[in-house]
């Protein structure tokens, strides 16, 4: 099994990786909710069908020195910044071996080392933390830069307007990536949202704001990587709007009734992974049996590791009491 | 009387509220549609219409604020916080704002807001959405605060709540929203603020609990060897001291079970004020049963041994008992030394 590093990196230079693991992301959700189905999985969990490229886009763009602070929704950018299914499947399910030894499940994933911070259980709280790992960068005159990832509901919360207010006084190097997935919890974003482009909010904080095809992950990539090497050059912050959609319910007991009829099937017919991969195909990147093959690596390898979690020792009880505060 | 489930109790007393008062409205992310994550406002917004019951951007300070400015403006808002957690983008409006309108105000102004929250460990939500947090609302004057333990009282202090002319918050434990009960509804249903309520009734100590804990509690005593007053608070701002004391005279041991950690606890000032007040009655130290100084652990065993198990409660109340002094937590105990 290839470390989080080496994940990372494969995924930066290989674009053949990045529709792999977009591939990887979708078996993996699917998965997490069929060990939800047979009663193995305690809390909850919210799936980011859908939303691959996004994940695997960002991470295309982002240094390894990069800080990223994600959503609970955080599984497939976990993933795509390196994060390994054991590291994952460890936490969802309790055990020593995930991410943070199991002590923090689905919504609580971490990795310093491909700059994960920990991702975020509470609406907007990781947009100013974005912006405090891009001050570090800036009082250390390191060309390092932050990236924020959020959803289009936290657009209406208080810290994201001050976070982007703050950003751009101070010039601060951090990118701003909404995921606009279209549903903030149970509610479609016009529900709630008196604008349609969460992008033009930019203006009000004197930023760029750029609209993205978040369903192409070659386009994410871009538009990122463009962003970052502005933040880094001293020109201050943007806001991306990432156009994706959320497959799945809010959580694991929202079935998403609401969602109008033809909708998701309107959203698939522009689905990242197959449309990627058509699109690798096309250009040769895949072989003629490229698909399958991508499919059954995947396969194999996420059955090892739902295999290797499971014979894996529970977090032991006396792990609560362990780093409350720092030596 | 009607069996219900907490979540429906809660939904029945605001519903009851609303018909009898044209002001009551209901704010929340997702309490109209979808009728509530939880499912504790079903049927409101059929019956009531949007005017009344609002679906929220997720906007915390934005709509607890509006509550706080259309409370003290003539509605009596009930605005549910999904997870009391998500209260902290929001607490100065309550806190420093809504809780102080009135003093501020030299009297003229009221707040009749009821603040609803869910609270607490058990559903394995993670450690960001686990916790009780009493202590964000105890310690703020102009503020009432109580706890839900089941769905009768859920009922009673819901609407309880809504008639008060003060800034109100219900915590309710998250785990018990599908406990189901017979349910004293209509006037007769209702429960005083600021009163407690005897659970359980015996001789040997005062066991004081909340919310969760009452249950706990109760199927202690009725498994232990000793019996024991089980006394559900209800209201922790304010408590009911004449119930509490009343019943510490007659036990002259006075025990709290509480979810949250050790250290600022509701029961720390329910033991001061018991030991100050009736120092000469104490047979025994007051023992405090709580969770450890840890934020909430996620995984089933973890989770489940943070919080204070009903098998718990009955050996540190069986120890004060036999050795007259407060038994070591269980993660101070040899055994379990971290």
């Amino acid at each position: 099994m290839n470390t989080p590093l080496e994940r990372r990196e494969a995924l930066q230079q290989d674009r053949q990786v990045r529709y792999e693991r977009m591939v990887e992301i979708r078996a993996l959700e699917n998965k997490v909710q069929d060990l939800f189905d047979e009663g193995l999985v305690h809390g909850t969990t919210h799936l980011c069908l859908g939303q691959e490229a996004v994940a695997v886009g960002v991470a295309a763009a982002a240094r390894v020195t990069d800080q990223v602070t994600c959503t609970y929704r955080g599984h497939g950018v976990a993933l795509a910044l390196g994060l390994t299914p054991v590291q994952l499947l460890g936490e969802i399910l309790g055990r020593e071996a995930g991410s943070i030894g199991g002590i923090g499940g689905s919504m609580h994933l971490c990795d310093p080392e491909i700059g994960l911070m920990p991702t975020f259980a509470i609406v907007g709280a990781g947009i100013p933390v974005a912006a405090g790992a891009a001050l570090t960068a800036q009082v250390r005159g390191t060309d390092d830069a932050a990236i924020a990832v959020f959803g289009d509901g936290s657009t209406n919360i208080g810290a994201f307007h001050e976070a982007l207010n703050l950003a751009a006084i101070w010039k601060l190097p951090v990118v701003f990536v909404c995921e606009n997935n279209q549903y903030g919890e149970y509610s479609r974003i016009d529900l709630t949202t008196p604008v349609e482009d969460i992008a033009c909010r930019a203006e009000s904080y004197a930023i760029g704001g750029t609209i993205v095809d978040g369903q192409d992950p070659d386009a994410v990539a871009e538009a990122v990587s463009s962003a970052l090497d502005h933040a880094r050059s001293g020109g201050g912050p943007t806001l991306l709007e990432l156009k994706t959609y959320r497959y799945a319910g809010h959580s694991r007991a929202d079935t998403a009734p609401y969602r109008p009829d033809g909708e998701f099937e309107s959203w698939y017919e522009k689905d990242p992974i197959v449309n990627f991969g058509r699109q690798l195909l096309d250009e040769g990147v895949l072989g003629e049996n490229g698909i399958d093959e991508v499919q059954a690596t995947v396969n194999a390898r996420i059955d090892a590791a739902v295999e290797l979690v499971l014979d894996s020792a529970p977090t032991p009880v006396d792990a609560m009491f362990a780093h409350v505060l720092a030596p | 009387m009607p069996r219900m489930r907490m979540n429906q109790a809660i939904s029945a007393a605001i519903a009851d509220e609303m018909r009898a008062n044209p002001d009551v409205i209901v704010l929340g992310e997702d309490v109209a549609v979808a009728e509530g994550p939880f499912k504790t406002s079903a049927g409101l917004l059929e019956e009531f219409g949007p005017l009344r019951v609002r679906d929220t951007p997720i906007s915390e300070m934005g709509f607890l604020g509006a509550a706080v400015g259309a409370a003290a403006t003539g509605l009596r808002p009930v605005v549910e916080i999904m997870f009391v957690e998500f209260l902290g983008v929001a607490l100065d409006q309550l806190s420093t704002e809504g809780a102080k309108f009135h003093y501020l105000s030299g009297g003229q102004v009221t707040v009749p807001l009821t603040v609803r929250a869910s609270v607490g460990a058990g559903l394995g939500f993670g450690t960001q959405h686990s916790q009780t947090l009493e202590s964000w609302v105890v310690g703020t004057p102009g503020l009432k605060l109580a706890v839900a333990s089941g769905p009768a009282t859920a009922y009673g202090l819901m609407r309880a709540a809504i008639r008060d002319d003060n800034p109100v918050v219900v915590l309710e434990p998250r785990r018990l929203y599908a406990q189901r009960e017979e349910v004293t509804t209509g006037e007769a249903g209702i429960i005083a603020l600021g009163q407690a309520r005897q659970a359980a009734s015996g001789d040997d100590a005062t066991v004081v609990a909340l919310g969760s804990t009452v249950g706990t509690a109760t199927e202690a005593a009725a498994d232990g060897s000793w019996s024991a007053d089980v006394i559900d608070l209800q209201s922790l701002q304010p408590w009911d001291q004449d119930l509490v004391y009343a019943s510490v005279a007659r036990t002259g041991r006075l025990v709290t079970v509480e979810e949250n950690p050790l250290s600022g606890g509701w029961g720390a000032d329910v033991v001061a004020a018991v030991a100050a007040d009736l120092f000469g009655e104490l047979k025994a130290p007051p023992l405090r049963i709580t969770a450890p100084d840890v934020p909430v652990p996620f995984g089933k065993e973890l989770e489940e041994r943070y919080m204070p198990s009903s098998a718990y409660v009955g050996e540190q109340i069986t120890e004060l008992l036999d050795t007259g002094r407060v038994p070591p937590p269980w993660w101070q105990r040899e055994e379990n030394t971290p």
